[in-house]
């Protein structure tokens, strides 16, 4: 069963690893700190049957990550927090949650769930956001008690940062004390499409797409499954 | 209070003396970065990122065996995404057992 482990620690890699090389049908094929860095590997590589991973990295969650993933496989938590038990089980794909620091033996039961566990697809159904659109050109933001026009059309990217929204444009990169929700509905439905739950991106400045990421400019950006349909629907496909 | 100790790393090696040095040694490689970027942050009173960084740390809290230690630092965190950094001190008094001891080691 080829494996990967997803965490931001070095510590945890190297134990989950560690309980992994006690298990003769476990080979850990790759490892990654973030989670960006195995959606990449997952485009490119099919035969992954098991993923363990974190759910609480920075910028990224281990929820997040499932969210891009089409067809996921196996997946198994390890993480240091019990609160996130109950979201963790309304994912068919999530065999099990273990909890930090990790003994083989409650390892070893969560590997023997995987072999009583049948292969299930997840199914979701598919979400379009509403939007509203503007004829607006320009946007204007709040920096610093200063109101900043941006050219709508030049913001190739917006990304969710907690409190914050990182509005990246093509002369300059703004952060601005605000949410998704609300700048979505200041920009042209045309134009702009939420992606993933973090992300809103300028459909045409789009250079390519994978599986389940786009590349704008040089950002990687992930692609829920329930947003792909709405994406794959917008764009001029030959 | 609690003694950090070699009870998890020795289960979890099962007599691998290599794992055991890499473990250990990446713990005493990362440790100090951790603990000064936990210090920035608290300095900066940017509770938020102090919180993340309690969360990387409670890990190695675990795995060198602090166990209620362990439940002080969850209950930190906690507070710190709240804004309150109030367990700081005692906090801080877990991280410097946590130094003394891999300096033994």
């Amino acid at each position: 069963m080829n494996c990967i482990i997803i965490d931001d620690e070095t510590t945890a890699r190297v134990v989950i690893n560690q309980l992994c090389s006690n298990i003769a049908m476990l080979n850990v094929v790759e490892e990654f700190p973030n989670a960006i860095k195995a959606i990449k590997y997952l485009n490119q590589n099919n035969a992954v049957d098991l993923i363990f991973l974190d759910i609480h990295m920075p910028e990224f969650t281990g929820f997040d990550f499932i969210q891009t993933l089409k067809n996921p496989p196996k997946i198994i938590l390890t993480t240091s927090d019990t609160n996130f038990a109950i979201e963790a089980f309304e994912y068919d794909c999530i065999v099990d949650y273990l909890v930090k620091p990790i003994t083989q033996a409650r390892f070893e039961k969560a590997i023997q769930k995987i072999k009583n566990t049948p292969i299930t697809k997840q199914q979701t159904e598919s979400t379009t956001d509403k939007t509203e659109t503007t004829s607006e050109k320009e946007l204007y933001i709040n920096i610093d008690r200063r109101l900043i026009k941006i050219d709508i059309a030049s913001i190739y990217l917006i990304e969710a940062k907690g409190d914050y929204i990182n509005v990246k444009t093509e002369h300059k990169n703004y952060t601005v004390h605000s949410t998704l929700k609300k700048i979505e509905e200041k920009l042209p439905e045309t134009l702009f499409l939420k992606v993933h739950r973090s992300y809103i991106i300028n459909i045409k400045k789009i250079i390519d797409i994978e599986d389940n990421s786009v590349l704008i400019k040089k950002d990687v950006v992930p692609v829920s499954r329930s947003n792909r349909p709405e994406l794959m629907k917008r764009l001029n496909l030959l | 209070m609690e003694q950090p100790n070699m009870k998890y790393i020795n289960a979890l090696s099962n007599g691998d003396l290599g794992f055991k040095n890499k473990i250990i040694n990446i713990i005493k490689l990362e440790l100090p970065d951790e603990i000064l970027l936990y210090n920035k942050n608290i300095a900066d009173k940017n509770y938020k990122k102090a919180a993340e960084n309690v969360h990387k740390l409670k890990h190695k809290i675990s795995i060198l065996g602090l166990e209620k230690s362990c439940v002080l630092a969850t209950e930190f965190e906690n507070n710190l995404k709240d804004g309150n950094p109030q367990l700081e001190h005692r906090f801080n008094t877990i991280l410097q057992t946590l130094a003394e001891y891999l300096k033994t080691l």
